[in-house]
């Protein structure tokens, strides 16, 4: 066991409570602070653009744990309290109001921020972001059925917004700048089965939209959007979903390497062997496709969280999985598992047509990720096939008859 | 905590994945809920599992599909507690 006395968490979201679990789990001892600027527990962000969304989700179930956790399990949690830097020779951080914490190890779990558009009008009232409860408090007291709610990025976010606010009876329109819907994640045929779905419940969806600017009332409301090509589009309400940046200025002050995230090994340790990094926040090289990657996933901040926990404590990392993820709209459930960058070809197992079906990603004739679509069986056979080098006949994959193990 | 046995009581209205997570180490339940991740895998035990509802076919099909499945497993992220499950028994299955 290790002996390390005082472990530090900075921010209290899905890696942060991953992480103190695991700590305690594994029979940590000492000093363990959790130190947060939101003024919530650590809590799950998914149903925030779903079922919290939608009204249908009360607030103390989005909590990842209950306070008793905290206190049974000696977690000194600070919420509301900002780091604002990092002294490394001191082993100390400290926050906004000058206090500091000492640590022998320092977790950075400070996720990502949406990314902010810079065009006219951005700040006007009426304009929002999705990335906390607050701002769903916000954002969900506009929700007013009838009004018109203007979505810019199609990415899962935005979608997920667009079915919810159009289950609640809001006009809604997305505008997406690049030729398909959810272009970064998903293959055009999914793109465009899902572009029919939003089409058929009614959202107007508007791609290759290049937003130029908000116009406003005379009350500094928001009234409308224009794009380059001139089209405008009238809004009571707009949500900007247009990708997340991660929350490294902490590190990058404090000199570690970062490059649009903080750099971790296989530890999810950074530069400074006493300082990891997990979640939203951390870059790591992935064992599938090689590069570096930043994932930003409920599943990426459980299994960099936990990795975290284990190298603190001189333990061997769990397993590398295979990443995944899910999106829900309407009664549509995603679930990707696996990267597929760079694939070369694709195959479909079963018919969008039934809404339930998969896609299968290959890149030199292995199976590297599948997309399913309501397709429970499929999705957890994914998880096992994914990224082991498995190389599929394809005549078997396209045969919904065979379960996925047996198209090998 | 997993494979001890544990019994359940209250938070009537809730899932019963909520109250495993309310447990000192309870079950991960990483995706909360959505009947995705089987992070929230149980055994039932055998005198209790005839008296929840039957699991839905997305249910049946994820637990179809895990290694650690036996025939009293049920998701508890899909299993509403209420009054008559107080006292249910069961047992957190190993991870996947
Ligand atoms: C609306 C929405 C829907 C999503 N849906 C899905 C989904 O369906 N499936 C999925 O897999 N993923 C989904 N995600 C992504 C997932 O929620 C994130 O990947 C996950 O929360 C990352 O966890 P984290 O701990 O890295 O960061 P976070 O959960 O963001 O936690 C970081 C915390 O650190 C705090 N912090 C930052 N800087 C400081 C500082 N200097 N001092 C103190 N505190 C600080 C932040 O305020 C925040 O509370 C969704 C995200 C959003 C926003
Ligand atoms: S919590 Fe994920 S399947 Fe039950």
């Amino acid at each position: 066991m290790s002996t390390l006395r005082q472990i530090v968490i900075v921010g209290g979201g899905q890696a942060a409570a991953q992480a103190v679990d695991t700590l305690r789990r594994r029979g940590y001892d000492g000093g363990l602070t959790l130190l947060s600027d939101e003024p919530h527990l650590p809590y799950q962000r998914p149903p925030l653009s779903k079922k919290f969304l939608a009204g249908s989700f009360e607030r103390d179930r989005l909590l990842i744990r209950h306070a008793g956790f905290y206190s049974e399990h000696r977690i000194d949690v600070r919420l509301g309290y900002r780091v604002v830097q990092i002294d490394r020779d001191q082993m100390q951080v400290s926050g906004a109001d000058g206090s500091k914490y000492d640590y022998d190890a320092l977790l950075l779990a400070t996720g990502s921020r949406p990314r902010r558009l810079s065009i006219e009008g951005a700040d006007l009232q009426g304009v929002h972001y999705l990335r906390t409860i607050a701002d769903v408090d916000r954002l969900g007291r506009e929700l007013v059925p009838g009004r018109r709610i203007v979505i810019v990025g199609g990415g899962y976010i935005g979608l997920e917004v667009a079915a919810t606010c159009r289950e609640r009876g809001l006009e809604v329109t997305v505008l997406e700048m690049s030729d398909r819907l959810m272009n970064r994640v998903v293959c055009p045929e999914i793109s465009s089965f899902y572009e029919e779905e939003h089409a058929r419940r009614g959202v107007d969806i508007v791609c290759r939209a290049s937003v130029q600017g908000i116009h406003g009332d005379e009350h500094g409301r928001v009234r409308s959007i224009i794009c380059s090509d001139g089209n405008q589009y009238i809004a009571d309400i707009v949500l900007i979903g247009v990708g997340a940046l991660p929350n490294d200025d902490l590190a990058v002050a404090a000199g570690l390497d970062c490059a649009n995230g903080i750099m971790v090994d296989a530890h999810c340790r950074t530069s400074d062997p006493r300082i990891y990094a997990a979640g939203d926040c951390a870059l790591h090289r992935s064992h599938q496709c090689g590069g570096s990657v930043r994932l930003e996933s409920v599943d990426n901040a459980f299994e960099q969280g936990t990795n975290a926990a284990l190298a603190m404590l001189g333990e061997s990392p769990r397993m590398p999985a295979i990443p995944w993820f899910w999106s829900d709209q309407y009664d549509l459930k995603l679930i990707i598992v696996g990267l597929s960058t760079g694939y070369d070809r694709t195959v479909l197992r079963g018919r969008p047509f039934d809404r339930s079906f998969s896609v299968c990603y290959l890149r030199d004739g292995e199976l590297i990720a599948m997309d399913t679509i309501n397709n429970a069986k499929d999705q957890m056979a994914a998880r096992k096939l994914v990224g082991q080098r498995n190389r599929p006949i394809l005549d078997r994959l396209a045969d919904t008859s065979r379960p996925l193990r047996d198209c090998f | 905590m997993q494979g001890n046995e544990h019994r359940v009581d209250g938070l009537a209205g809730r899932k019963l994945m909520e109250a495993l997570r309310e447990f000192d180490f309870g079950v991960a339940a990483i995706c909360g809920g959505m009947c995705s991740c089987a992070t929230c895998h149980v055994y039932i035990d055998p005198e209790w599992l005839s008296r929840l509802q039957p699991a839905e076919p997305a249910e049946r099909d994820l637990l179809a599909e895990l290694r650690h499945a036996r025939p009293n497993s049920r998701l508890s992220c899909q299993i509403d507690l209420t009054d008559a499950l107080n006292d249910l028994a069961l047992t957190i299955a190993p991870e996947e």
